[in-house]
């Protein structure tokens, strides 16, 4: 079933788009991350205009994580004064990330520069994430096992200003999530990422937040700057398409809804292994994708 | 003095076809519609050749049709391997590329005119003029104008058939040109050609209104005219649905 499209400018098959958006949405539920780190390249890779791909999978991040935050509240799985505080990070990191998006644009150099991006941050993120969840899984052997990891990073602990956040069991500068939030929101603008794969582990690791809220809370914070984020793209660069983004959407909700219903029956090492992988993958094809010779080596620039 | 210039226009007509063969073309739609459900359309444009006194000549001419879309200004990069690395490297500025192009003859167009007639007319794909602009070299140029080309003929925007047009009964000619479902909106020009012994001996042209209608147009204004709305309509969307989805399995898993 094609259908046309009326900001990308040209006509999909509806169904196909649909069912993107159901895959993305069920690892969405399942990890707590956006997906845009795979509707973004696959609908690139599908023909949809780069511009367009990133400001409508951005709605999608939005419902996909609607769905995710009203299962995780319902579970007490959301820290909302620490959500709060992200938010805030956030919103001022997608205003620098739009700046930034349009000094690349001008000189002909975002496609690079978000590729590079892809492969360094995917790539360095499932690598840690592999081997944290193989140690887990006890099918790798770690001989320092007996350097126990502090819970708190040092840098972190030296912030000024300290509050407490009770749903988190922390003690800490409210600067680092602030500064974690920024980091997000600059991404979910230059890749139509939500961020969720860099937040998770980030909150986990850096912040040292207790694992049961830090899915929730990370929804929470990508939900907020998701929507800002495509009120940036509809004022600036209107490339914004309804159609494209209902169509995910439809998929991208319900399986948001099975994702949530599978979390509670899977081996949590075990999803993060198969997360490791899937990031690794997309990371490796779009390395490929930036050394290999394109299929098209001219692009058109609309003046 | 008005009636005498009446005269002379309805006159007009019989005065040319005494001395030279005249084109009536129409085309299968006059305006295309772009819709939900568009994946591109099929353009008939047919038409007739009117010869004096309607004594067709033994000798057959020839028919070349061009359907032209709005020209834009744009700007074209090249891919360069840098550090192991394909990324943008040399542009190079277009004022007047059409944004599509599609043209159809009934022998290939080297065969029916020399280069300079159809560089005037603008006739094959060779011979666009796409005004580069910003004094390149000739070669750099050349590359980039090659290059345009053939990605906007992979994509189905640049098209040419050599053997596009059928001449029935020496009278009546038809081609069919297909538009896909990514060409720009705007005023496309179709023109006529007849040309015999290397010269074009009778032009017409008429226009086709390619556009978005209905819930395509109102979208796409909207998020041009109503950029604000647009995006809480965008924002609100995502909310709802995966509201509604939300609630939806509550109601089934409780």
């Amino acid at each position: 079933m094609d259908i046309y499209l009326p900001i990308a400018g040209m006509s999909v098959n509806a169904l196909l788009i649909v069912v993107l958006g159901g895959l993305v949405g069920v690892l969405s539920g399942l990890f707590g991350v956006g997906g845009g780190f795979l509707t973004t390249p696959l609908l690139i890779f599908y023909g949809i205009p780069p511009s367009v791909a990133v400001a409508s999978a951005t709605t999608q991040i939005t419902g996909a994580s609607v769905s995710g935050v009203l299962a995780h509240m319902r579970r007490g799985g959301v820290d909302l004064r620490m959500g709060l505080v992200m938010i805030a990070g956030g919103l001022v990191g997608s205003l620098a990330g739009a700046g930034i998006f349009r000094l690349l644009q001008s000189t002909g150099q975002i496609d690079t520069v978000i590729g590079i991006l892809y492969v360094l941050l995917l790539g360095s993120i499932g690598v840690l994430m592999l081997r944290d969840a193989l140690k887990a899984l006890g099918w790798l052997k770690t001989p320092e096992q007996a350097v126990a990891r502090p819970r708190h990073n040092k840098w972190v602990a030296a912030l000024p200003g300290r509050w407490r956040f009770y749903a988190s069991g922390l003690y800490l500068s409210p600067i680092a999530p602030a500064l974690l939030g920024f980091g997000a929101g600059i991404l979910t603008v230059l890749l139509g990422v939500g961020g969720g794969f860099i937040l998770v582990p980030a909150m986990i690791y850096i912040l040292g937040m207790a694992a049961r809220v830090v899915v929730g809370t990370s929804l929470v914070m990508i939900l907020a700057v998701s929507a800002a984020t495509t009120m940036i793209h509809a004022l600036t660069t209107q490339s914004v398409d309804i159609v494209l983004a209902a169509l995910l959407l439809v998929g991208g909700v319900i399986g948001a809804q099975y994702g949530a219903m599978m979390t509670t029956r899977l081996k949590p090492d075990l999803l993060r292994l198969t997360l490791a992988i899937i990031i690794l993958l997309v990371a490796l094809r779009m390395a490929l994708g930036l050394t290999y010779r394109p299929d098209e080596i001219f692009s058109i620039e609309y003046l | 003095m008005t009636a005498r210039r009446l005269a002379m226009l309805l006159l007009a007509p019989l005065l040319m076809a005494q001395s030279a063969p005249q084109l009536v073309p129409d085309i299968s739609a006059r305006r295309v519609d772009i819709q939900y459900s568009f994946t591109g359309a099929q353009l008939l444009l047919f038409g007739a050749i009117l010869y004096p006194g309607g004594r067709v000549p033994k000798r057959q001419a020839d028919i070349a049709v061009v359907l032209k879309g709005p020209v834009q200004p744009i700007l074209v990069r090249e891919k360069q391997k840098i550090a192991g690395i394909w990324t943008n490297a040399e542009s190079s500025r277009f004022r007047s590329a059409p944004g599509f192009y599609a043209v159809a003859s009934s022998k290939p167009i080297a065969d029916l005119v020399d280069e300079r007639t159809a560089a005037i007319y603008e006739l094959g794909l060779q011979n666009l003029q796409l005004s580069p602009g910003g004094g390149a070299q000739p070669d750099k140029e050349r590359r980039f104008e090659a290059g345009l080309l053939e990605l906007r003929h992979r994509q189905g925007l640049y098209a040419e058939n050599p053997n596009g047009v059928e001449i029935s009964g020496g009278v009546l000619y038809r081609a069919r040109i297909f538009i896909p479902s990514q060409v720009p909106v705007g005023t496309y020009t179709a023109e006529t050609f007849l040309i015999d012994r290397g010269k074009v001996i009778a032009a017409a042209t008429k226009d086709i209104e390619v556009g978005k209608s209905g819930f395509e147009r109102f979208v796409a204004q909207t998020a041009q005219r109503q950029s604000f709305l647009y995006g809480l309509a965008a924002i609100l969307l995502p909310l709802l649905l995966g509201w509604a989805a939300a609630e939806l399995f509550r109601r089934r898993g409780a």
